[in-house]
């Protein structure tokens, strides 16, 4: 099996369950999922397997679709992240159900597949139409997993908000695309590229374009000033689908837009300066807007929302460090980096939150109270998710933070990195003080103990070990990003 | 596999065992054991005179990045034995006075500080050098703010400020780490290896060295409570549990000091000697010997005038760094190892009594010595070892440094500089300590006895943490070539004296 045909099968599955669901409800969610599952792990099996220099496209899609190393790590990305999601989504069936209209929640299990083969394609769209399309199929399938538990108010209104915004902002990424193309003629990231080397590119009409889908893609992955969405749609939405938006919209937001900054500012000086004025610009707010407000929320759903906008801020002083650094990684795999750093905290952080829910816990700092009594295993996972979202050495999310910051420093982007640390500094006030809340609690306090099944068990162990293991040993992650096959890495060296 | 990685992973092993059902203290105190018997072999076989510049014995390295270049890489010369040994002494100390009825998350965090310690300090990567140290900081927040002495709000409120100041001095000390590493490596490829950064011939502008001297002292400064950034140490000190009190104070907070003494003071000659720089520091450490002394000085409870006392001491050791003699820095050194011994025991003896007597204010204690003379003994010991008495560890260290920063190339025949001025007004920290200490012996132990408040000595098993540290003192004092040995050699040819 191609890759190109793994994300046809994947789009197919996934129509497949949905029909299923409805004609056999019979036939148990969990099933489904594990189906579902098992379908994306054999993709990934099979893109493990495969490497770029597979070239059996069918000649159709050759215009539109590319393989590179990116590409191809993306890919991926979207496959991990969803298998994720789906098994977030088992763990959580009792709280889904309760709050689904009908009780039967078989979309859900169907339409994350639909967004991975998005995901997918977008890594390796060649140009801004197949860009949008397949971005739009990511953002319509969110429309219907962000409102899905519609019994729940939050959920409701976290629906209505994000398709509102996320019209608009298709909108607007749509009118940037049409006036980027009446001033370069073309759609395609190479010939952008090509035509800012043309001295008649009119440079006014341009920047007007950029600027539009800089907003548009800004709307999706959290970046400031578009970041408004965020914490109420996180907070609605059910905690896997926010798992989902919060790892793997982003994901596609960002090779997007490395691709975009590749084209736009690597190959000529045209609008450089100002792309990268407007990338600098945007990661000091998004840090600063995202880690500030973190610190008063009182909800643990609101506040990974607001952490969410802040490791977007740094996500975006990577893309700005364009061209190579001057170690191995180039901005686009430094973003590439973090996004892999961030995926294992994220999950593991949201597994906690789904197990706390579904024993009757909400999400609310005051409810993982004394979490430690009930699970010390839960404990401890949060503990490794929060030390690694709050960038704690020999953790993962540690070593994304230092690249960024790397990187900043050697580009000299002083003010920007300045607002980085300030950021980070915040972090570890409000990343602490759910670790705090774990610990804490009298023992007059009644908790019952909280089971986890075996497999949940050995999934959340590997994910907290991923955190940790790869926090100390990150070559083999640095080595996927640069497109070294996975045979490679146990033989070099 | 170098011994120094079973060094560093056993406490983390022994840490996750005990987390799942082990058997809290003996594991603890195995684990313990085991590392201070390979230091102590370690130690024992070690011969310096065979290591050339930035050279480590008992090497081991694994690769773990390509570009920027980092590995898991340990090593091991006379100055990291000696903090390595201090370590596993300490360790051993502090798990074995743990009494407590729920005593794993004790033993937890104690051995997952001691591993933060040793990993720093047998680690000859700055990634892991760095990475290490933070290892401790969710323990110490963990167990300041959930099993700290006092209040809770105030303990709460105490943790915050400890891990709020250690977080921010750390991420100052990232960025100067960052700069120095940027700045140091030419070409392609950017390493953190230390090894490779000392052997380096090429120079780095001294207006550049200055900065990032300047940077890097106030990041590991920070984390010694080095004048002003120090209100964080007394009261974290006071309030955390006698466990972690020991271990941070006699163990922790000497990696800043090592930091500055084996990546800035080698790699960044030039930013140590210039003047603004110096000047700085002479002002900061005086703040340190002076200023804290003063605050020790009307401190009106045991717990309290130890933490300060433990703040005014790290002045010293600054001095020692500020000279930048090889005398002065050997001292430094020593100071570091007999400092950490003698805070140490004074935690524990502090500990016992909090538990005993149920306060520790002055004025409500005194003429404890009639049911406690071992008690009474191994008190005077920390206190005259802190003081700086002949034939206690401290006073070789302290001798060291203040001869050092007298040394005939330092001297100029027509007056003194800022240094040696510095150290006239530092030796009149000597006379403030004794005031404290010798004041609070007598309030403590001698004179009537308050009703109500009564000290034992306490059974076999427990005197041997207490006389462990107290025989250290006492070995080191009378014979510090005990120690020196392990300095001289690895310290002959090293850059590190570059006057």
């Amino acid at each position: 099996m191609s890759i190109f045909s793994s994300e046809v099968f994947l789009a197919v599955l996934g129509i497949a369950l949905v029909l299923v669901s409805v004609f056999f409800p019979k036939i148990p969610t969990r099933t489904l999922a594990w189906i579902g599952i098992a379908g994306v792990l054999a993709s990934l099996a099979c893109l493990l397997g495969a490497s770029a220099a597979e070239t059996s496209l069918p000649a159709f899609v050759a215009p539109y679709y590319s393989l590179d190393s990116h590409s191809l790590f993306y890919k991926g990305f979207a496959l991990v992240i969803t298998a994720l999601v789906l098994w977030l989504i088992t763990e959580s069936e009792k709280t889904l159900v309760n709050y689904s209209l009908d009780g039967q929640i078989g979309e859900l299990v169907g339409l994350p597949l639909i967004v991975c083969t998005g995901m997918m394609w977008i890594a390796s769209a060649r140009d801004l139409i197949t860009v949008f399309t397949a971005l739009e199929l990511v953002t319509v399938s969110f429309y219907v997993l962000v409102a899905y538990t519609r019994k729940s108010a939050l959920s409701l209104e976290a629906g209505v908000k994000y398709l509102i915004l996320g019209a608009a902002a298709t909108g607007v990424l749509v009118y940037g695309i049409a006036w980027i193309y009446g001033a370069t003629g073309s759609l395609t990231f190479e010939g952008i590229s090509a035509s800012l080397r043309d001295p008649s590119t009119g440079k006014g009409t341009l920047l007007f374009g950029i600027v539009l889908l800089l907003a548009g893609l800004g709307f999706k992955v959290a970046a400031a000033p578009f970041h408004m969405w965020v914490p109420d749609v996180y907070q609605g939405a059910p905690a896997p689908v926010t798992a989902f938006l919060s790892v793997g919209s982003k994901a596609s937001g960002f090779i997007i837009l490395t691709r975009l900054v590749d084209s736009l500012v690597i190959s000529s000086t045209l609008v450089s300066v100002e792309v990268i004025n407007l990338l600098l610009i945007s990661a000091a707010i998004t840090m600063i807007l995202g880690s500030l407000p973190a610190i008063f929320q009182t909800s643990v759903k609101r506040l990974l929302a607001y952490s969410s906008i802040s490791h977007a801020g740094f996500l975006l002083l990577a893309l700005a460090c364009r061209g190579s650094t001057r170690f191995d990684l180039a901005a686009g795999d430094v973003v590439a980096f973090y996004l892999g750093t961030y995926l294992p905290m994220t999950v593991l952080a949201f597994f906690v939150l789904c197990v706390a829910r579904r024993h009757g816990r909400g999400d609310s700092l005051e409810d993982l109270r004394g979490l430690a009594r009930s699970s010390p295993l839960l404990a401890l996972l949060m503990t490794v998710a929060m030390a690694s979202l709050a960038g704690l050495p020999l953790t993962v999310g540690f070593l994304g933070k230092m690249m960024v910051l790397m990187a900043g420093v050697d580009r000299g982007y002083w003010g920007v990195v300045g607002c980085a640390v300030l950021s980070a500094a915040a972090g570890f006030y409000y990343y602490f003080r759910v670790i705090l809340t774990l610990y804490s609690g009298d023992n007059s306090q009644t908790s019952e103990p909280i089971q986890l099944s075996l497999l949940s068990r050995v999934i959340a162990i590997l994910l907290a070990a991923a955190v940790i293991i790869t926090g100390i040993y990150p070559r083999p992650l640095q080595r996927a990003i640069s497109g070294a096959p996975a045979a490679a890495l146990t033989t070099q060296r | 596999m170098s011994p120094l990685e079973i060094v560093i992973f056993l406490p983390i092993a022994a840490a996750l065992a005990i987390w799942l059902g082990a058997p809290a203290r003996p594991t603890s105190l195995f684990a313990a054991l085991v590392n201070l018997v390979i230091i102590a072999g370690i130690a024992f076989r070690f011969d310096g005179s065979s290591l050339g510049v930035g050279e480590f014995a008992h090497v081991s390295s694994r690769i773990v990045l390509d570009n920027p270049a980092i590995s898991f890489a340990v090593g091991i010369d006379g100055m990291s034995l000696i903090l390595a040994l201090l370590t596993a002494i300490v360790t051993l100390a502090a798990v074995w006075q743990i009494v407590a009825d729920k005593s794993a998350p004790f033993h937890i965090a104690s051995l997952l500080i001691s591993a933060g310690a040793m990993g720093a300090f047998l680690s000859t990567d700055l990634f892991f050098i760095y990475a290490f140290h933070e290892l401790a900081l969710i323990p110490t927040f963990l167990m300041i703010a959930l099993h700290g002495h006092g209040d809770p709000a105030n303990r709460r409120a105490v943790a915050w400020k400890t891990t709020i100041y250690l977080g921010v001095g750390s991420l100052v000390l990232l960025a100067g780490l960052a700069a120095l590493v940027l700045n140091f490596s030419e070409g392609p490829v950017i390493s953190f290896d230390l090894t490779s950064l000392l052997q380096q011939t090429s120079s780095v502008p001294a207006a550049t060295q200055e900065w990032i001297y300047f940077t890097l002292l106030i990041g590991f400064g920070t984390l010694v409570s080095l004048f002003p950034f120090h209100s964080w140490a007394a009261p974290a000190y006071a309030t955390a549990p006698t466990s972690v009190a020991m271990l941070h104070a006699g163990v922790l907070k000497k990696f800043g000091l090592y930091g500055l003494l084996r990546i800035a003071q080698p790699l960044l000659p030039l930013g140590a000697q210039a003047e603004w720089v110096q000047n700085a520091l002479l002002i900061m450490l005086l703040g340190n010997i002076l200023v804290m002394g003063l605050v020790t000085l009307h401190q009106s409870r045991l717990d309290d005038m130890l933490a300060n006392s433990s703040v005014m001491h790290m002045g010293y050791i600054f001095l020692g760094l500020a000279a930048g003699t090889e005398l002065a820095l050997k001292g430094a050194v020593m100071l570091m190892f007999a400092h950490g011994a003698s805070i140490a025991l004074s935690f524990a003896l502090c500990g016992r009594m909090r538990n005993q007597v149920g306060t520790l204010e002055f004025s409500k204690l005194g003429g404890l010595a009639t049911n406690a003379p071992l008690l009474t003994v191994l008190f005077g010991f920390a206190a005259f070892a802190s003081i700086g008495l002949p034939g206690l560890a401290n006073f070789a260290g302290e001798i060291m440094i203040f001869a050092g920063t007298f040394d005939p190339k330092l001297l100029s025949p027509e007056k003194l500089s800022s240094l040696q001025w510095t150290t006239i007004l530092a030796l009149w920290g000597v006379v403030i300590s004794a005031v404290y200490m010798l004041r609070a012996y007598r309030k403590l132990f001698f004179g009537t006895a308050n009703s109500g408040h009564y000290l034992r000595d306490p059974g076999f098993s427990q005197r041997v943490p207490l006389v462990l540290l107290a025989a250290v003192l006492l070995v080191v004092g009378c014979c510090p070539s005990v120690l020196l040995g392990l300095i001289q050699s690895a310290w002959a040819a090293a850059k590190v004296a570059s006057l």
